[in-house]
């Protein structure tokens, strides 16, 4: 059996004194399409931030791709929450998905050829090839955001995470954004933290409740003893149109 | 014009200072615009002025009192707002006003008078000496060898300090190296325009290049271009009016600024 592909033992997390994250266990294997939920403030972020070696917890072992947080960058891709600062930086987009090559490349030399190539490869695969001399400020914000997952694909990584990936792009580009990840799925592990439930009706393989403490399991499924415990409330599911959805069935307590 | 001003010593090493300053003025600045360090670095200015009252104090030179505690506060600066980032802007005020205070206190307990003191204010282009140049040079050249080496770090740091961590980009080193050589810069520039308009010359070629820039790089070069012509133009301007260098130089270069709003806004970019 080969070894997870994340493994958190026991994470706490505290900012100031007031514990964000507690007695937090995780495992994702490899080929896992996670769904990392939960309500504001309940510490999806704070847990991506810890995987990707952002933050070190207080107490806890952590491994991420049989590394330390943060020292697998070869292996690693991420997709950052889009805050839209920064929109008058002068970099082109295919400047700026040059920057997931930084792992590979050699001080001394700068991008050589394979790093363009890849760079080109993932213009390619989001779409954003005829764009790529753009700058950054004259894109939409779907745009961007394609540009900001080509920037992650362009290190090829055996492991994808993103944060809220769907926070700041219309609805169209969500479905076509979710279809993309799916592909993707197909040759990488994937990590997404969202409040957005459509991730978990026809993408996810597994999803992770998480309020201070973490709720796995290892179905696209909420059960609602997890939606009690996350929200501590019941909470209601509303689409609109042509969304896929599905409710869920009662899961046999006996 | 020109060749006849190039006759005199003073003329020929004040613009030798302009081009000189132009360099790692265009190139800090373009880093201090784009990762907003503007207001720390107009701390480090500031603060500076504590350390040229020490070193007047002590009879020192006070251009090295003034490196050290440029370099002091840069570093003190850099640690709060790594650490307390929301409350950063406070803490550099302060330190600010104390270098300042310092600077003010230390020259009044120095016994004789100090006409020095305006140069340090308002900058003294004119009466550059000849090893300051090389000291200028010497920057430069540091500062273009580690740009060479760390551009796309550097580039990564200040489009998304998170990403380039994961990417395993030494961010806090980078950082800290990034505010010693603005300290650095700062207290090459305060020869030429003064510490108070230390920060124009820091801010506005860069601010003015960033517009049309298709990349940092591009950023830093056009600034350091716009740098020259302002320094250059701003000297040969306050020469004939008989104005002060520095702060004729400043005026040029906001006029530069507000030249390129006014384009840029004809021309859809405003």
């Amino acid at each position: 059996m080969t070894p997870p592909v994340v493994d958190a033992q026991d994470v706490c997390f505290a900012y100031d004194g007031c514990f964000v994250l507690e007695d937090v266990h995780l495992q994702v294997r490899r080929g896992e399409f996670l769904a990392v939920m939960g309500p504001n403030g309940g510490g999806k972020t704070t847990l991506l931030k810890i995987l990707l070696g952002l933050l070190v917890p207080q107490r806890g072992v952590v491994s991420v791709l049989d590394a330390t947080p943060g020292k697998a960058s070869r292996k690693v891709g991420y997709v950052p929450q889009q805050t839209n600062i920064h929109l008058q930086f002068p970099i082109t987009a295919e400047d700026l998905v040059l920057l997931g090559r930084l792992p590979h490349r050699r001080r001394t030399h700068g991008f050589g050829p394979m790093d363009r190539e890849a760079a080109c490869q993932a213009l390619h695969r989001v779409g954003m090839w005829p764009f790529r001399r753009r700058r950054i400020g004259q894109l939409s914000g779907g745009q961007r955001q394609r540009v900001f997952i080509a920037r992650a694909l362009a290190n090829e990584p055996e492991l994808l995470l993103l944060d809220e990936p769907t926070a700041s792009v219309d609805r169209e580009f969500q479905g076509a954004l979710y279809d993309l990840l799916k592909t993707l799925n197909a040759r990488m592990t994937i990590i997404v933290v969202s409040h957005d439930l459509t991730v978990l009706s026809s993408y996810a393989t597994s999803v992770a409740c998480v309020n201070r403490r973490l709720y796995y399991h290892d179905r696209a499924e909420l059960t609602p003893a997890m939606l009690e415990s996350t929200y501590h409330c019941p909470i209601e599911l509303v689409t609109h149109g042509p969304v896929p959805h599905r409710v869920l069935k009662e899961h046999d307590l006996s | 014009m020109i060749p006849d001003i190039l006759q005199f010593e003073f003329m020929r090493n004040a613009l030798a200072a302009c081009l000189l300053i132009s360099i790692s003025c265009g190139i800090m600045g373009t880093l201090v615009v784009v990762n907003r360090l503007v207001f720390l670095s107009g701390g480090i200015a500031h603060a500076s002025y504590g350390g040229v009252g020490v070193a007047i104090f002590l009879g020192s030179s006070p251009y090295i009192g003034a490196g050290i505690s440029a370099f002091l506060a840069a570093m003190i600066m850099g640690g709060v707002s790594l650490r307390a980032k929301h409350r950063s802007d406070s803490i550099i005020g302060v330190i600010w006003a104390v270098g300042m205070a310092v600077g003010i206190i230390l020259v009044d307990l120095t016994p004789g008078y100090h006409v020095d003191l305006m140069s340090y204010l308002f900058g003294s282009i004119l009466l550059v000496p000849r090893e300051n140049l090389w000291m200028m040079a010497g920057l430069n050249v540091v500062v273009l060898v580690w740009v060479r080496l760390f551009y796309h770090d550097l580039l990564a740091m200040s489009y998304d300090e998170e990403h380039a961590q994961v990417m395993g980009v030494p961010v806090r080193g980078l950082y800290f190296t990034l505010l010693a050589l603005t300290a650095l810069a700062v207290v090459t520039t305060i020869q030429a325009v003064g510490l108070i308009l230390v920060i124009a010359l820091l801010t506005i070629p860069a601010v003015v290049a960033e517009r049309f820039s298709g990349s940092l790089g591009a950023m830093m070069a056009w600034a350091v271009l716009l740098s020259s012509v302002f320094c250059v133009f701003g000297l040969l301007l306050a020469y004939h009016l008989n104005l002060t260098a520095g702060a004729t130089i400043v005026m040029v270069a906001a006029g530069g600024f507000f030249l390129s709003r006014i384009i840029g806004h004809g021309r859809g970019l405003g």
